[in-house]
Protein backbone atom coordinates (compact mmCIF):
# COMPACT_ATOMS: atom_id res chain seq x y z
CA UNK A 1 0.00 0.00 0.00
CA UNK A 2 1.52 3.30 -0.94
CA UNK A 3 -0.23 5.68 1.43
CA UNK A 4 0.76 4.25 4.79
CA UNK A 5 0.78 6.47 7.87
CA UNK A 6 2.97 3.95 9.69
CA UNK A 7 5.34 1.31 8.41
CA UNK A 8 7.33 -1.21 10.42
CA UNK A 9 10.07 -2.90 8.49
CA UNK A 10 11.74 -5.93 10.06
CA UNK A 11 11.50 -4.70 13.64
CA UNK A 12 13.30 -6.69 16.35
CA UNK A 13 12.76 -5.77 20.00
CA UNK A 14 14.39 -7.48 22.95
CA UNK A 15 13.24 -7.12 26.54
CA UNK A 16 16.11 -8.13 28.80
CA UNK A 17 17.32 -11.41 27.33
CA UNK A 18 14.01 -12.21 25.63
CA UNK A 19 13.65 -11.70 21.90
CA UNK A 20 10.03 -10.58 21.78
CA UNK A 21 9.72 -9.12 18.30
CA UNK A 22 11.55 -11.04 15.63
CA UNK A 23 11.21 -9.08 12.45
CA UNK A 24 7.77 -7.49 12.50
CA UNK A 25 6.54 -6.01 9.22
CA UNK A 26 3.41 -3.90 9.37
CA UNK A 27 1.70 -1.30 7.24
CA UNK A 28 -1.00 0.93 8.71
CA UNK A 29 -2.93 2.69 5.96
CA UNK A 30 -4.04 6.28 6.42
CA UNK A 31 -7.65 6.93 7.39
CA UNK A 32 -8.55 3.35 8.30
CA UNK A 33 -8.74 1.07 11.30
CA UNK A 34 -6.03 -1.56 11.28
CA UNK A 35 -6.40 -4.50 13.62
CA UNK A 36 -3.46 -6.18 15.32
CA UNK A 37 -4.57 -9.64 16.38
CA UNK A 38 -3.06 -12.77 17.83
CA UNK A 39 -3.01 -14.95 20.90
CA UNK A 40 -1.75 -13.70 24.25
CA UNK A 41 1.97 -13.16 24.49
CA UNK A 42 2.80 -13.03 20.80
CA UNK A 43 4.09 -9.46 20.86
CA UNK A 44 1.12 -7.18 20.11
CA UNK A 45 1.69 -4.89 23.09
CA UNK A 46 5.44 -4.93 22.49
CA UNK A 47 4.79 -3.82 18.91
CA UNK A 48 2.80 -0.80 20.13
CA UNK A 49 5.39 0.01 22.81
CA UNK A 50 8.17 -0.21 20.24
CA UNK A 51 6.31 2.24 18.01
CA UNK A 52 5.86 4.83 20.78
CA UNK A 53 9.46 4.25 21.89
CA UNK A 54 8.91 2.82 25.36
CA UNK A 55 10.93 -0.12 24.21
CA UNK A 56 13.59 0.27 21.60
CA UNK A 57 13.71 -1.65 18.36
CA UNK A 58 17.20 -3.13 18.14
CA UNK A 59 16.95 -3.68 14.46
CA UNK A 60 14.64 -2.63 11.67
CA UNK A 61 12.98 0.62 10.88
CA UNK A 62 9.78 2.40 11.95
CA UNK A 63 8.47 5.10 9.63
CA UNK A 64 5.70 7.42 10.78
CA UNK A 65 4.21 9.77 8.23
CA UNK A 66 7.38 9.56 6.18
CA UNK A 67 9.74 10.18 9.10
CA UNK A 68 12.09 7.63 10.63
CA UNK A 69 11.11 7.49 14.31
CA UNK A 70 13.07 4.36 15.24
CA UNK A 71 15.56 6.25 17.37
CA UNK A 72 13.51 9.29 18.41
CA UNK A 73 12.74 9.77 22.11
CA UNK A 74 9.16 9.01 23.16
CA UNK A 75 8.03 12.65 23.67
CA UNK A 76 9.25 13.57 20.19
CA UNK A 77 7.40 10.61 18.66
CA UNK A 78 4.20 11.58 20.51
CA UNK A 79 4.48 15.17 19.34
CA UNK A 80 4.56 14.06 15.73
CA UNK A 81 0.90 13.18 16.22
CA UNK A 82 0.61 9.80 17.91
CA UNK A 83 -2.09 9.18 20.51
CA UNK A 84 -1.31 6.21 22.73
CA UNK A 85 -3.76 4.23 24.88
CA UNK A 86 -1.70 1.65 26.78
CA UNK A 87 -2.98 -1.71 27.91
CA UNK A 88 -2.90 -0.62 31.58
CA UNK A 89 -4.71 2.60 30.58
CA UNK A 90 -1.97 4.79 32.10
CA UNK A 91 -4.46 6.85 34.09
CA UNK A 92 -3.05 9.38 36.56
CA UNK A 93 -5.08 8.27 39.57
CA UNK A 94 -4.13 11.19 41.81
CA UNK A 95 -5.20 13.75 39.23
CA UNK A 96 -8.82 14.61 38.55
CA UNK A 97 -10.50 13.62 35.30
CA UNK A 98 -10.23 17.25 34.25
CA UNK A 99 -6.52 17.38 35.02
CA UNK A 100 -5.92 14.14 33.12
CA UNK A 101 -7.59 15.71 30.11
CA UNK A 102 -5.78 19.05 30.46
CA UNK A 103 -2.48 17.25 30.54
CA UNK A 104 -3.36 15.35 27.39
CA UNK A 105 -4.11 18.60 25.57
CA UNK A 106 -0.44 19.17 24.86
CA UNK A 107 -0.72 22.18 22.58
CA UNK A 108 -2.99 24.34 24.73
CA UNK A 109 -6.41 24.56 26.32
CA UNK A 110 -8.95 21.87 25.50
CA UNK A 111 -10.98 22.56 22.37
CA UNK A 112 -14.58 22.87 23.58
CA UNK A 113 -16.20 21.34 20.50
CA UNK A 114 -13.96 18.32 20.86
CA UNK A 115 -14.75 18.11 24.54
CA UNK A 116 -18.49 18.13 23.75
CA UNK A 117 -17.95 15.26 21.35
CA UNK A 118 -16.02 13.36 24.05
CA UNK A 119 -18.77 14.00 26.62
CA UNK A 120 -21.35 12.68 24.16
CA UNK A 121 -19.32 9.55 23.59
CA UNK A 122 -18.47 9.06 27.26
CA UNK A 123 -21.11 10.75 29.47
CA UNK A 124 -19.59 9.51 32.77
CA UNK A 125 -16.53 11.68 32.18
CA UNK A 126 -18.74 14.76 32.39
CA UNK A 127 -20.35 13.49 35.59
CA UNK A 128 -17.00 12.80 37.25
CA UNK A 129 -15.12 15.71 35.69
CA UNK A 130 -13.88 17.01 39.05
CA UNK A 131 -13.33 13.62 40.70
CA UNK A 132 -9.98 11.93 41.19
CA UNK A 133 -9.42 9.55 38.29
CA UNK A 134 -8.42 6.87 40.79
CA UNK A 135 -12.00 6.68 42.04
CA UNK A 136 -13.43 5.80 38.62
CA UNK A 137 -14.59 2.29 37.78
CA UNK A 138 -12.57 0.16 35.39
CA UNK A 139 -14.80 1.02 32.45
CA UNK A 140 -14.74 4.73 33.23
CA UNK A 141 -10.96 4.65 33.49
CA UNK A 142 -10.82 3.06 30.05
CA UNK A 143 -13.13 5.80 28.74
CA UNK A 144 -10.82 8.42 30.21
CA UNK A 145 -7.79 6.71 28.73
CA UNK A 146 -9.28 6.82 25.23
CA UNK A 147 -10.74 10.29 25.70
CA UNK A 148 -7.30 11.50 26.69
CA UNK A 149 -5.89 10.29 23.39
CA UNK A 150 -8.81 11.86 21.52
CA UNK A 151 -8.69 15.27 23.21
CA UNK A 152 -6.51 16.56 20.42
CA UNK A 153 -6.59 15.41 16.84
CA UNK A 154 -3.78 12.95 16.22
CA UNK A 155 -2.54 11.51 12.97
CA UNK A 156 -2.60 8.00 14.39
CA UNK A 157 -4.10 6.38 17.47
CA UNK A 158 -2.43 3.34 19.01
CA UNK A 159 -5.00 1.62 21.19
CA UNK A 160 -4.19 -1.50 23.21
CA UNK A 161 -7.15 -3.70 24.15
CA UNK A 162 -9.73 -1.05 24.98
CA UNK A 163 -12.44 -3.57 25.86
CA UNK A 164 -10.37 -5.81 28.10
CA UNK A 165 -12.28 -6.85 31.20
CA UNK A 166 -15.20 -4.53 30.58
CA UNK A 167 -18.92 -5.22 30.97
CA UNK A 168 -20.83 -5.75 27.68
CA UNK A 169 -22.74 -2.47 28.01
CA UNK A 170 -19.48 -0.55 28.33
CA UNK A 171 -17.90 -2.47 25.47
CA UNK A 172 -20.62 -1.18 23.15
CA UNK A 173 -20.03 2.39 24.34
CA UNK A 174 -16.36 1.91 23.62
CA UNK A 175 -17.01 0.40 20.19
CA UNK A 176 -19.33 3.29 19.34
CA UNK A 177 -16.67 5.86 20.26
CA UNK A 178 -14.05 4.08 18.20
CA UNK A 179 -16.49 4.00 15.30
CA UNK A 180 -16.91 7.78 15.67
CA UNK A 181 -13.18 8.14 15.52
CA UNK A 182 -13.08 6.02 12.39
CA UNK A 183 -15.84 8.06 10.74
CA UNK A 184 -13.82 11.21 11.28
CA UNK A 185 -11.21 9.68 9.04
CA UNK A 186 -8.66 9.00 11.76
CA UNK A 187 -6.05 6.32 11.39
CA UNK A 188 -6.15 3.74 14.17
CA UNK A 189 -3.95 0.78 15.03
CA UNK A 190 -6.03 -1.32 17.37
CA UNK A 191 -5.12 -4.37 19.44
CA UNK A 192 -8.34 -6.15 20.27
CA UNK A 193 -9.21 -9.58 21.64
CA UNK A 194 -12.96 -9.13 21.35
CA UNK A 195 -13.56 -10.52 17.89
CA UNK A 196 -17.04 -9.00 17.48
CA UNK A 197 -15.59 -5.55 18.09
CA UNK A 198 -12.65 -6.29 15.81
CA UNK A 199 -14.98 -7.40 13.03
CA UNK A 200 -17.21 -4.35 13.42
CA UNK A 201 -14.38 -1.84 13.37
CA UNK A 202 -11.48 -3.26 11.45
CA UNK A 203 -10.73 -2.47 7.83
CA UNK A 204 -7.62 -4.55 7.60
CA UNK A 205 -6.15 -7.09 9.96
CA UNK A 206 -2.69 -8.29 10.86
CA UNK A 207 -2.17 -11.44 12.84
CA UNK A 208 0.95 -12.06 14.90
CA UNK A 209 2.47 -15.22 16.27
CA UNK A 210 5.78 -15.68 18.07
CA UNK A 211 6.95 -12.14 17.44
CA UNK A 212 6.27 -12.15 13.72
CA UNK A 213 3.45 -11.14 11.42
CA UNK A 214 1.93 -14.32 10.05
CA UNK A 215 -1.01 -12.98 8.11
CA UNK A 216 -2.16 -9.63 6.71
CA UNK A 217 -5.31 -8.93 4.78
CA UNK A 218 -8.85 -7.63 4.90
CA UNK A 219 -10.59 -7.88 8.27
CA UNK A 220 -13.77 -8.98 6.51
CA UNK A 221 -11.96 -11.88 4.91
CA UNK A 222 -10.60 -13.06 8.25
CA UNK A 223 -13.98 -12.54 9.90
CA UNK A 224 -15.70 -14.83 7.41
CA UNK A 225 -13.22 -17.66 7.51
CA UNK A 226 -13.43 -19.66 10.73
CA UNK A 227 -10.86 -22.15 9.47
CA UNK A 228 -8.39 -19.36 8.84
CA UNK A 229 -9.00 -17.95 12.32
CA UNK A 230 -8.39 -21.35 13.81
CA UNK A 231 -5.17 -21.76 11.88
CA UNK A 232 -3.87 -18.27 12.77
CA UNK A 233 -5.00 -17.89 16.34
CA UNK A 234 -5.41 -21.41 17.55
CA UNK A 235 -9.18 -21.34 17.83
CA UNK A 236 -12.17 -19.85 16.15
CA UNK A 237 -12.60 -16.36 17.55
CA UNK A 238 -16.36 -16.81 17.38
CA UNK A 239 -15.95 -19.13 20.35
CA UNK A 240 -15.27 -16.09 22.54
CA UNK B 1 -31.84 -12.97 26.21
CA UNK B 2 -33.03 -13.48 29.73
CA UNK B 3 -33.40 -10.49 31.96
CA UNK B 4 -30.84 -9.84 34.59
CA UNK B 5 -31.92 -11.03 38.03
CA UNK B 6 -33.51 -8.31 40.07
CA UNK B 7 -31.31 -7.09 42.79
CA UNK B 8 -30.26 -3.84 44.30
CA UNK B 9 -26.66 -3.27 45.17
CA UNK B 10 -26.17 -3.20 48.90
CA UNK B 11 -24.12 -0.29 50.09
CA UNK B 12 -22.82 -0.76 53.57
CA UNK B 13 -22.35 2.42 55.52
CA UNK B 14 -18.63 3.14 55.44
CA UNK B 15 -17.06 2.62 58.82
CA UNK B 16 -15.81 5.61 60.76
CA UNK B 17 -12.23 4.47 60.16
CA UNK B 18 -12.82 4.41 56.39
CA UNK B 19 -14.35 7.85 56.36
CA UNK B 20 -11.72 9.46 58.57
CA UNK B 21 -8.84 7.56 56.95
CA UNK B 22 -7.97 10.03 54.19
CA UNK B 23 -7.85 12.91 56.65
CA UNK B 24 -5.94 11.06 59.34
CA UNK B 25 -2.48 12.38 58.42
CA UNK B 26 -3.75 15.97 58.60
CA UNK B 27 -5.47 15.28 61.91
CA UNK B 28 -2.29 13.83 63.38
CA UNK B 29 -0.71 17.27 63.78
CA UNK B 30 -3.43 18.75 66.04
CA UNK B 31 -3.72 15.38 67.81
CA UNK B 32 -0.03 15.42 68.58
CA UNK B 33 -0.26 19.02 69.76
CA UNK B 34 -3.16 18.05 72.01
CA UNK B 35 -1.27 15.07 73.37
CA UNK B 36 1.67 17.37 74.03
CA UNK B 37 -0.62 19.75 75.90
CA UNK B 38 -1.97 16.94 78.08
CA UNK B 39 1.52 15.66 78.80
CA UNK B 40 3.05 19.03 79.59
CA UNK B 41 0.11 20.55 81.50
CA UNK B 42 1.58 24.02 81.37
CA UNK B 43 0.04 26.29 78.71
CA UNK B 44 2.97 28.70 78.54
CA UNK B 45 5.64 26.00 78.13
CA UNK B 46 3.38 24.15 75.72
CA UNK B 47 2.96 27.22 73.51
CA UNK B 48 6.69 27.90 73.46
CA UNK B 49 7.44 24.28 72.56
CA UNK B 50 4.69 24.12 69.95
CA UNK B 51 5.90 27.21 68.10
CA UNK B 52 9.44 25.95 68.35
CA UNK B 53 8.38 22.55 67.03
CA UNK B 54 6.42 24.06 64.17
CA UNK B 55 9.38 26.29 63.26
CA UNK B 56 11.71 23.31 63.25
CA UNK B 57 9.20 21.32 61.21
CA UNK B 58 8.88 24.09 58.63
CA UNK B 59 12.64 24.25 58.18
CA UNK B 60 12.91 20.49 57.80
CA UNK B 61 10.07 20.62 55.28
CA UNK B 62 11.84 23.25 53.18
CA UNK B 63 15.00 21.16 53.19
CA UNK B 64 13.19 17.89 52.45
CA UNK B 65 10.57 18.92 49.89
CA UNK B 66 12.96 18.84 46.95
CA UNK B 67 14.21 15.38 47.87
CA UNK B 68 10.74 13.83 47.91
CA UNK B 69 9.90 15.21 44.44
CA UNK B 70 13.24 14.15 43.00
CA UNK B 71 12.68 10.64 44.26
CA UNK B 72 9.06 10.52 43.17
CA UNK B 73 9.70 11.85 39.70
CA UNK B 74 12.79 9.96 38.60
CA UNK B 75 13.20 7.26 41.22
CA UNK B 76 16.51 8.85 42.16
CA UNK B 77 17.78 8.45 45.71
CA UNK B 78 19.94 11.49 46.38
CA UNK B 79 21.99 10.99 49.53
CA UNK B 80 23.89 14.11 48.54
CA UNK B 81 20.88 16.35 49.16
CA UNK B 82 22.43 17.47 52.46
CA UNK B 83 25.30 19.06 50.51
CA UNK B 84 22.89 21.74 49.30
CA UNK B 85 21.85 22.45 52.88
CA UNK B 86 25.47 23.02 53.90
CA UNK B 87 26.38 25.06 50.83
CA UNK B 88 23.23 27.16 51.19
CA UNK B 89 24.11 27.86 54.80
CA UNK B 90 27.74 28.80 54.08
CA UNK B 91 26.99 31.00 51.09
CA UNK B 92 24.04 32.65 52.84
CA UNK B 93 25.89 33.30 56.08
CA UNK B 94 28.96 34.56 54.21
CA UNK B 95 26.75 37.09 52.45
CA UNK B 96 25.11 37.98 55.75
CA UNK B 97 28.43 38.48 57.52
CA UNK B 98 29.68 40.64 54.68
CA UNK B 99 26.63 42.82 55.24
CA UNK B 100 27.53 43.32 58.90
CA UNK B 101 26.53 46.96 58.81
CA UNK B 102 23.05 46.11 57.60
CA UNK B 103 22.52 43.31 60.12
CA UNK B 104 23.78 45.34 63.09
CA UNK B 105 21.70 48.40 62.26
CA UNK B 106 18.58 48.82 64.41
CA UNK B 107 16.41 48.96 61.31
CA UNK B 108 13.99 46.20 60.46
CA UNK B 109 14.13 47.05 56.78
CA UNK B 110 17.93 46.89 56.58
CA UNK B 111 18.00 43.68 58.62
CA UNK B 112 15.46 41.95 56.45
CA UNK B 113 17.17 43.29 53.33
CA UNK B 114 20.40 41.63 54.44
CA UNK B 115 18.62 38.33 55.12
CA UNK B 116 16.92 38.53 51.75
CA UNK B 117 20.23 39.06 49.99
CA UNK B 118 21.70 36.14 51.91
CA UNK B 119 18.79 33.94 50.90
CA UNK B 120 19.07 35.00 47.25
CA UNK B 121 22.79 34.27 47.30
CA UNK B 122 22.18 30.83 48.81
CA UNK B 123 19.41 29.98 46.35
CA UNK B 124 21.45 31.03 43.33
CA UNK B 125 24.49 29.10 44.52
CA UNK B 126 22.61 25.90 45.38
CA UNK B 127 20.42 26.12 42.27
CA UNK B 128 23.51 26.32 40.04
CA UNK B 129 25.14 23.57 42.06
CA UNK B 130 22.02 21.43 41.69
CA UNK B 131 22.21 21.80 37.93
CA UNK B 132 25.86 20.70 37.90
CA UNK B 133 25.22 17.90 40.42
CA UNK B 134 22.42 16.48 38.27
CA UNK B 135 24.52 16.61 35.09
CA UNK B 136 27.76 15.24 36.49
CA UNK B 137 26.74 12.93 39.33
CA UNK B 138 23.11 11.87 38.98
CA UNK B 139 22.51 11.63 35.22
CA UNK B 140 25.01 8.77 34.63
CA UNK B 141 23.35 6.54 37.24
CA UNK B 142 19.65 6.70 36.35
CA UNK B 143 17.91 3.46 37.15
CA UNK B 144 20.69 2.08 39.38
CA UNK B 145 19.80 2.56 43.03
CA UNK B 146 23.00 1.18 44.52
CA UNK B 147 25.16 3.31 42.27
CA UNK B 148 23.00 6.33 43.11
CA UNK B 149 23.52 5.84 46.82
CA UNK B 150 27.28 5.40 46.44
CA UNK B 151 27.89 8.20 43.99
CA UNK B 152 25.63 10.79 45.65
CA UNK B 153 27.18 10.03 49.04
CA UNK B 154 30.54 10.49 47.39
CA UNK B 155 29.32 13.81 46.04
CA UNK B 156 28.31 14.85 49.54
CA UNK B 157 31.77 14.04 50.90
CA UNK B 158 33.45 16.00 48.11
CA UNK B 159 31.24 19.02 48.76
CA UNK B 160 31.87 18.85 52.52
CA UNK B 161 35.60 18.78 51.93
CA UNK B 162 35.35 21.67 49.46
CA UNK B 163 33.56 23.69 52.14
CA UNK B 164 36.42 22.94 54.53
CA UNK B 165 38.91 24.02 51.87
CA UNK B 166 37.08 27.27 51.19
CA UNK B 167 35.86 28.23 54.66
CA UNK B 168 38.21 26.29 56.94
CA UNK B 169 37.50 23.40 59.29
CA UNK B 170 36.27 25.45 62.25
CA UNK B 171 32.65 25.99 63.17
CA UNK B 172 31.60 29.51 62.31
CA UNK B 173 29.57 31.35 64.92
CA UNK B 174 27.62 34.45 64.05
CA UNK B 175 24.76 36.59 65.32
CA UNK B 176 21.30 36.88 63.91
CA UNK B 177 20.32 40.31 62.60
CA UNK B 178 19.04 42.57 65.37
CA UNK B 179 15.43 42.43 64.28
CA UNK B 180 15.37 38.63 64.50
CA UNK B 181 16.87 38.49 67.99
CA UNK B 182 14.85 38.25 71.15
CA UNK B 183 11.41 37.01 71.86
CA UNK B 184 7.86 38.23 72.08
CA UNK B 185 5.69 37.32 75.03
CA UNK B 186 2.28 35.94 74.31
CA UNK B 187 -0.08 34.54 76.93
CA UNK B 188 2.79 34.22 79.33
CA UNK B 189 4.90 32.27 76.88
CA UNK B 190 8.16 33.54 75.46
CA UNK B 191 8.26 32.94 71.74
CA UNK B 192 11.43 33.63 69.81
CA UNK B 193 10.80 36.05 66.98
CA UNK B 194 12.91 34.05 64.57
CA UNK B 195 10.77 30.97 65.09
CA UNK B 196 7.68 32.92 64.09
CA UNK B 197 9.49 34.08 60.97
CA UNK B 198 10.44 30.47 60.18
CA UNK B 199 6.82 29.38 60.54
CA UNK B 200 5.64 32.13 58.20
CA UNK B 201 8.32 31.38 55.59
CA UNK B 202 7.59 27.65 55.81
CA UNK B 203 3.88 28.21 55.29
CA UNK B 204 4.60 30.52 52.35
CA UNK B 205 6.89 27.95 50.70
CA UNK B 206 4.32 25.20 51.22
CA UNK B 207 1.52 27.36 49.81
CA UNK B 208 3.64 28.32 46.80
CA UNK B 209 4.59 24.71 46.11
CA UNK B 210 1.01 23.59 46.36
CA UNK B 211 -0.08 26.35 44.05
CA UNK B 212 2.51 25.42 41.45
CA UNK B 213 1.70 21.72 41.75
CA UNK B 214 -2.08 22.16 41.65
CA UNK B 215 -2.67 25.14 39.42
CA UNK B 216 -0.01 25.16 36.73
CA UNK B 217 0.68 22.88 33.80
CA UNK B 218 4.23 22.26 35.01
CA UNK B 219 2.72 21.18 38.31
CA UNK B 220 0.36 18.81 36.53
CA UNK B 221 3.26 17.30 34.62
CA UNK B 222 5.26 16.84 37.83
CA UNK B 223 2.37 15.23 39.69
CA UNK B 224 1.53 12.98 36.76
CA UNK B 225 5.22 12.17 36.29
CA UNK B 226 5.55 11.04 39.90
CA UNK B 227 2.75 8.58 39.25
CA UNK B 228 3.53 7.34 35.75
CA UNK B 229 6.45 8.96 33.99
CA UNK B 230 6.23 6.69 30.97
CA UNK B 231 2.70 7.87 30.20
CA UNK B 232 3.66 11.53 30.60
CA UNK B 233 6.31 10.99 27.95
CA UNK B 234 3.83 9.20 25.71
CA UNK B 235 1.68 12.35 25.85
CA UNK B 236 4.63 14.29 24.45
CA UNK B 237 6.27 15.92 27.48
CA UNK B 238 10.03 15.79 27.95
CA UNK B 239 10.08 14.48 31.47
CA UNK B 240 13.86 14.56 31.68
CA UNK B 241 13.82 18.32 31.24
CA UNK B 242 11.11 18.71 33.87
CA UNK B 243 13.16 16.55 36.19
CA UNK B 244 16.26 18.71 35.81
CA UNK B 245 14.08 21.73 36.63
CA UNK B 246 12.70 20.02 39.72
CA UNK B 247 16.19 18.98 40.77
CA UNK B 248 17.40 22.58 40.52
CA UNK B 249 14.35 23.91 42.38
CA UNK B 250 14.71 21.23 45.05
CA UNK B 251 18.39 22.05 45.49
CA UNK B 252 17.60 25.75 45.79
CA UNK B 253 14.95 24.98 48.42
CA UNK B 254 17.49 22.91 50.34
CA UNK B 255 19.78 25.94 50.16
CA UNK B 256 17.02 28.16 51.53
CA UNK B 257 16.42 25.63 54.28
CA UNK B 258 20.15 25.65 55.01
CA UNK B 259 20.22 29.42 55.53
CA UNK B 260 17.16 29.24 57.77
CA UNK B 261 18.59 26.34 59.75
CA UNK B 262 21.86 28.26 60.14
CA UNK B 263 20.06 31.38 61.38
CA UNK B 264 18.21 29.16 63.85
CA UNK B 265 21.37 27.54 65.22
CA UNK B 266 23.61 30.62 64.85
CA UNK B 267 26.47 28.33 63.92
CA UNK B 268 27.47 26.58 60.71
CA UNK B 269 29.64 23.53 60.09
CA UNK B 270 30.52 21.65 56.94
CA UNK B 271 28.67 18.62 58.29
CA UNK B 272 25.39 20.33 59.14
CA UNK B 273 23.74 19.13 55.91
CA UNK B 274 24.80 15.57 56.55
CA UNK B 275 23.33 15.75 60.06
CA UNK B 276 20.09 17.23 58.78
CA UNK B 277 19.80 14.34 56.30
CA UNK B 278 18.72 11.96 59.06
CA UNK B 279 15.67 14.08 59.87
CA UNK B 280 15.09 14.78 56.18
CA UNK B 281 14.99 11.09 55.33
CA UNK B 282 12.68 10.32 58.24
CA UNK B 283 10.30 13.03 57.07
CA UNK B 284 10.36 11.95 53.43
CA UNK B 285 9.75 8.31 54.36
CA UNK B 286 6.92 8.85 56.82
CA UNK B 287 5.31 11.40 54.52
CA UNK B 288 5.19 8.97 51.61
CA UNK B 289 7.83 9.18 48.88
CA UNK B 290 6.90 11.74 46.26
CA UNK B 291 4.25 13.52 48.33
CA UNK B 292 4.79 17.19 49.16
CA UNK B 293 1.77 17.24 51.49
CA UNK B 294 2.98 14.12 53.29
CA UNK B 295 6.43 15.64 53.62
CA UNK B 296 4.91 18.79 55.14
CA UNK B 297 2.84 16.89 57.70
CA UNK B 298 5.72 14.54 58.47
CA UNK B 299 8.04 17.48 59.08
CA UNK B 300 5.60 19.12 61.48
CA UNK B 301 5.15 15.84 63.38
CA UNK B 302 8.90 15.37 63.68
CA UNK B 303 9.43 18.96 64.80
CA UNK B 304 6.65 18.91 67.39
CA UNK B 305 7.49 15.49 68.79
CA UNK B 306 11.18 16.28 69.13
CA UNK B 307 10.43 19.45 71.09
CA UNK B 308 7.81 17.91 73.36
CA UNK B 309 9.92 14.87 74.18
CA UNK B 310 13.03 16.96 74.75
CA UNK B 311 11.04 18.85 77.39
CA UNK B 312 9.31 15.89 79.02
CA UNK B 313 12.07 13.30 78.89
CA UNK B 314 15.28 14.67 77.34
CA UNK B 315 16.95 11.26 77.18
CA UNK B 316 14.18 9.92 74.94
CA UNK B 317 14.52 12.76 72.41
CA UNK B 318 17.13 10.90 70.40
CA UNK B 319 14.91 7.95 69.69
CA UNK B 320 11.61 9.82 69.45
CA UNK B 321 11.82 10.41 65.71
CA UNK B 322 12.88 6.88 64.93
CA UNK B 323 9.99 5.66 67.11
CA UNK B 324 7.65 7.96 65.18
CA UNK B 325 8.90 6.54 61.91
CA UNK B 326 8.43 2.97 63.12
CA UNK B 327 4.91 3.72 64.37
CA UNK B 328 3.85 5.42 61.14
CA UNK B 329 5.32 2.73 58.92
CA UNK B 330 3.53 0.06 60.93
CA UNK B 331 0.31 1.98 60.36
CA UNK B 332 0.98 2.85 56.71
CA UNK B 333 3.94 0.97 55.27
CA UNK B 334 4.13 3.24 52.21
CA UNK B 335 4.11 6.41 54.31
CA UNK B 336 1.18 8.61 55.30
CA UNK B 337 0.29 9.80 51.79
CA UNK B 338 1.68 7.23 49.38
CA UNK B 339 2.07 8.57 45.86
CA UNK B 340 4.75 6.50 44.24
CA UNK B 341 3.64 2.96 43.62
CA UNK B 342 6.19 0.27 44.26
CA UNK B 343 8.28 -0.06 41.13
Amino acid sequence: MSDAILTLDGVYTNIAQYHILQGVDLEVPRGAVTMLLGRNGVGKTTTLRSIIGHWRAHQGCILFDGEDITKLPTPAIARLGLGFVPEDMGIFADLTVEENMQLAAVSGPINSARLDWIFTAFPPLKTFWKSDAGTLSGGQKQMLSIARAMVEERKLYLIDEPTKGLAPAIISTMAKALKDLKQQGSSVLLVEQNFAVAKALGDSANVMDDGRMIWSGEMAELGRDAALQERLMGLSMEAH
Amino acid sequence: MSAAPEHAPTMAQATLADRVGPYMPVLLVPLLALAGFLAIMNPASWLTLTVSGLAMGMMIFIMASGLTLVFGLMDVINFGHGAFVSVGAFVGITVLMALGQMTAAPSLLLNLGAVLLAVIGAILATGAMGWAFEKVIVAPVYGHHLKQILVTMGGLIVVEQLIIVLWGPEEIYFNRPEALKGAVTFAGAAIEKYRLVAVVVGLAVFAAMRWVLRRTKIGLIVRAGVENGEMVEALGYRLKLVFVGVFIAGSALAGLGGVMWALYQEVITAHMGNHAMILIFIVVIIGGLGSVEGCFIGALLVGLLQNYIAFIEPKAALISNIALMVAILMWRPMGMIPVVKAK
